[in-house]
């Protein structure tokens, strides 16, 4: 049951091969016997889970079951879900019961989706490692001495160990994307605004989007079609038609054309991944699919431009942590200002603090004009460069991450070789493009290498279909870690 | 040497909509405590802001009635004022910074020393209330109550046009009374849904602008006046006895009539403005702009309608400006027109702003509790016009429909107090008062105009008041001529 995916345990719920109870208590078991050991969930609350299978499985039996109904999917615990605990990774939220759900997490509930738990994650998403959570790190099970990528690592982990079919993220810099590729599954950061951000804990809310994660794109697209949608409540959401992202599920590719940018093949990607990306582009060639080189001249500026911005927005986002209301508050102080001080330096760890202090500063009189208004210039010169790109190409083609998963602790102490970790990502989030990551082989050590793919502004169904076709031409998400075969 | 007074005034009108600025919790005035605070109130995690249309279109309402549709920007932002304090819920007040929904527009008021002036606006922008600390009550802690948080406000800044006090009350008063007028906010001062923080500074004539002071959270024209004239007595008195002025927020007592400083220069925030990523940016559309011109040009302003009453009515401005002080003022005169004809505006003028406001006045009542209605009050001066009272008698009357006596004409009747223009009847009068009265009579053929009133007081007093005096000071001229 484990191994199968999203669409084909649909098929099995809906010819009663197995009840969503009898799925939901295999997983929950599965976690409980794995997660010790890679530490994908901060929350596992069988009850929870499984009086959502039993209305599931009512629901299949009152005979309005959909495509998502009965099927495990895990969240992550930036999503506020109703009861249940919602962290974010942080100290500061360690006892916050979330009381309502998240768009994202009522369209999942609606469609009679089983929460399987609140997966690990960066605290506030701020990190690509899915270290600097509060709860300890996640570890990948492709190695468990190597990070699982991040902030999205518990998701990611969660899905490449069969402890869920598929999972949600969020993608600010490619906190999707980044630890899809260095675990082994597909994730996608949709176009901005098509999955409301509300009830999504803001980090950056210019760049935050939530997306999904599973093994294959098909069960993407599938998510997809529960999770997008018109939110009123989010300001920033789009009205537009619904869309079957299953709609170019099966489209040949023949004649596709695919944009390489010679910047994300330039330098600074380790070879086991430029490898396997050279090959992906060669499959897909084989395809039919026409390659041509575009460039993104501005890229090189896009790493500095999202910790100038990312950083200010989150400064202001997290200032809503004060101890006064709810969450973590300090239990001796002189004053109200003390209160904030001992509040924040004990509620937020390391990166967050680096963080908002990054973000204060940049945010300051006499320093706004020369860093916030001088990025957003430049965030204007990054989406001008895709659409520039995108009138000689259909879809453009790269490496995810430069590297595969790194060692726990390699780069945690080191910020700046972190953030080049999400060099290729970041762009995409400053266009508010629809980005993906496919698994695409593996480099000399075993570990997993990611292929992204960067559409143009709603081409998702499109990439799902590109994507499709590459899996059913190859077999790397099919490949299951050691230890995680059941 | 003589010092000029410099006032600028930032005034926070709450606007009357049913619900918050960006959440859909209730504005409600005086529920318990944290009530009216839905999850966006609260700012818990994940929450976002949705801007509330109707509170937009009390921004558009203000604008095109301060200076029409080019005075409003065709795209406003949201931006965040950050800043930590514990009925702050978020860490940040969303407000307009660079660019304000309203970027211009003017307030005409009437100065006791320069007449009739305009005052600039500087801008006015749309933002969220905070909450409310509450400090009595609680032994050692503070309460919060949130209710209040987010609650619409439309802050209106003034370019420093005043220099008086009474300028600055004057406007103050103007600005509130237009608030009202377009339906924007109830305008209830000592709820707080209109308050005005005034920049204060002094300069030499000619001199370029002095070091100003804000007091902050004035709630009543009173202390609006009264605070300013103690911070520019103050700031004269400190700039003569050789101090300077420092940059500072400063308070103001109402129990000692003082201001003092409640933080300086040094310690003001830096508020880290930057443009909310949770909000598009405002776009008002011309279609939009055009629909709303509709409704305020059919309730107008009071501009409009002090200057139809003073073209058409032929009102003195004096008389014009009192009676638009509210919509409900004026519209009461308008049916007091309607009903007596349009040739008695100046007597209706006369009669709302003089009796009328002192009553109302004295009993603390406004214009819609007023116990003389507009068609009883028409009635009256009609009796008055066709000479059937004497001002006099017609104050009597008015009293006795105040009291709740019944309608002009029935109690006229019911008190017999008609007046005496029978001219046999009245001549009777003044052949027995020039007959009595021979002293008088000389004085006045001498040349003593004084004597005259006299005699005209004789007769009337011979008629128990009810001669028509105008009949009677007639009569006598023409008698005491031949």
């Amino acid at each position: 049951m484990h191994n199968a995916t999203i669409k084909s345990l649909a098929a099995d719920l809906a010819a009663r091969k197995f009840s969503s109870v009898e799925l939901t208590r295999h997983l929950l078991s599965r976690i409980r016997a794995l997660n010790p050991k890679y530490n994908c969930f901060i929350t596992v609350d069988d009850a929870a889970s499984l009086k959502q299978a039993q209305a599931a499985d009512d629901l299949r039996a009152a005979g309005r079951a959909g495509p998502l109904t009965g099927i495990p999917i895990a969240q992550k615990d930036i999503f506020c879900a109703k009861g249940w605990l919602t962290t974010c990774g942080s100290k500061m939220l360690s006892s916050f019961i979330s009381p309502y759900d998240a768009h994202v997490v009522e369209q999942l509930n609606g469609a009679g989706a089983v929460n399987i738990g609140k997966t690990n994650m960066d605290e506030f998403a701020m990190g690509s490692s899915s270290e600097t959570s509060f709860y300890g790190p996640v570890r990948n099970p492709w190695n468990a001495d190597n990070v699982p990528g991040g902030s999205s690592g518990g998701s990611a982990a969660a899905v490449v160990a069969r402890l869920a079919p598929g999972a949600i993220g969020t993608d600010t810099g490619g906190s999707i994307r980044q630890p899809a590729a260095l675990s082994g599954i597909c994730g996608l950061k949709p176009t901005y605004g098509v999955v409301s951000r509300y009830g999504m804990i803001a980090f950056a809310s210019s760049l935050d989007q939530g997306g999904p994660m599973a093994r294959t794109a098909e069960d993407l697209a599938i998510m997809m079609n529960v999770m997008a949608g018109f939110d009123a409540r989010d300001s920033t959401s789009l009205e537009r038609a619904r869309e079957d992202y299953t709609g170019e599920i099966g489209k040949a590719v023949k004649g596709l054309k695919i944009g390489l940018p010679k910047e994300f093949f330039a330098e600074g990607a380790e070879a086991g991944v430029t490898g396997a990306v050279a090959a992906a582009i060669s499959a897909y060639r084989k395809l039919g699919c026409e390659t041509v080189e575009v460039s993104l001249p501005s890229m090189k500026l896009a790493v500095p431009v999202y910790y100038v911005l990312a950083p200010a927005e989150a400064s202001s986002n997290l200032a809503r942590y004060d101890g006064v209301r709810y969450g973590h508050r300090a239990q001796d102080y002189a004053d109200l200002t003390d209160m904030y001080k001992l509040t924040r330096a004990q509620g937020f760890g390391q990166e967050v603090k680096r963080r908002i202090l990054i973000g204060t500063y940049v945010l300051s009189h006499g320093y706004y004009d020369a860093y916030y208004i001088q990025a957003q210039k430049v965030r204007r010169l990054v989406a001008r460069d895709f659409a520039e790109a995108f009138r000689r190409c259909d879809v453009i083609m790269g490496p995810t991450s430069p590297t595969t998963a790194f060692r726990l602790g390699e780069k945690v102490d080191d910020p700046v070789k972190m953030y080049l970790n999400d060099i290729y990502t970041i762009p995409a989030n400053l266009a508010g493009l629809p980005g993906m990551s496919v698994p695409c082989g593996f480099d000399g050590s075993g570990l997993p290498v990611g292929l992204q793919i960067v559409g143009n502004y709603f081409a998702e169904a499109k990439m799902l279909g590109i994507a499709h076709q590459y899996q059913q031409a190859t077999d790397w998400h099919l490949r299951v870690p050691p230890g995680c075969e059941g | 040497m003589k010092w000029e007074v410099v006032i600028g005034l930032e005034t926070h009108a709450q606007l009357s909509t049913k619900s918050k600025m960006f959440s859909g919790a209730s504005t409600a005035f005086g529920a318990a405590p944290n009530t009216q605070a839905c999850a966006v109130d609260i700012a818990l995690p994940g929450v976002l802001p949705v801007a509330n249309k109707a509170a937009v279109e009390c921004a558009i309402r203000f604008g095109l009635a301060v200076g029409g549709a080019d005075g409003l920007s065709r795209r406003s932002v949201f931006a965040r004022k950050n800043y930590f304090y514990p009925d702050l819920p978020k860490g940040y007040q969303i407000s307009q910074y660079e660019l304000p929904i309203v970027k211009s527009g003017e307030i005409p008021i009437v100065s006791p020393t320069r007449g009739e002036i305009k005052i600039r606006l500087t801008r006015a922008h749309l933002e969220e209330d905070a909450g409310k600390s509450l400090h009595e009550g609680f032994h050692d802690f503070t309460g919060i109550d949130l209710n209040r948080a987010g609650t619409p406000l439309l802050e209106i800044v003034s370019e420093p046009d005043m220099c008086s006090a009474d300028e600055a009350v004057s406007y103050a008063r103007a600005l509130h009374a237009l608030v009202r007028w377009i339906d924007i906010c109830d305008g209830n001062m000592q709820e707080g849904s209109f308050r005005c923080d005034a920049n204060v500074s002094v300069r030499r004539p000619g001199e370029p602008l002095g070091t100003r002071r804000e007091i902050k959270n004035l709630n009543s024209f009173r202390f609006l006046q009264q605070a300013i004239e103690f911070e520019a007595k103050w700031q004269i008195e400190t700039l003569e006895s050789g101090g300077k002025i420092e940059q500072a927020t400063v308070l103001f007592d109402p129990d000692t009539g003082e201001t003092r400083a409640m933080r300086s220069k040094e310690d003001a925030h830096d508020y880290r403005y930057f443009p909310d990523p949770d909000l598009l940016p405002l776009v008002i559309s011309e279609e939009w702009i055009a629909k709303i011109a509709e409704s305020v040009v059919a309730v107008g302003t009071p501009q409009v309608r002090k200057n139809e009453y003073i073209g058409s009515y032929g009102l003195s401005s004096q008389d014009a400006w009192q009676l638009v002080k509210s919509r409900e003022t004026a519209d009461y005169f308008d049916k007091v027109m309607a009903r007596l004809g349009k040739h008695e505006a100046k007597l209706c003028a006369n009669w709302m702003n003089g009796e009328l406001a002192s009553v109302l006045n004295r009993d603390s009542l406004d214009i819609t509790q007023s116990r003389v209605s507009s068609a009883q009050l028409a009635d009256l001066l009609a009796r008055v016009r066709d000479g059937t009272l004497s001002n006099k008698m017609a104050k009597e009357v008015f009293d006795a429909v105040w009291a709740g006596e019944g309608d002009p004409d029935a109690i006229i009747e019911k008190r017999g107090l008609k007046q005496i223009s029978d001219s046999g009847e009245l001549e009777k009068f003044c052949d027995q008062v020039i007959a009595a009265n021979a002293k008088q009579v000389e004085d006045y053929r001498a040349g003593k105009d004084k004597a005259f009133n006299s005699l005209v007081g004789q007769a009337m007093k011979l008629s128990k008041g009810k001669a028509n005096p105008q009949q009677v000071s007639e009569i006598l001229k023409r008698k005491l001529a031949s």
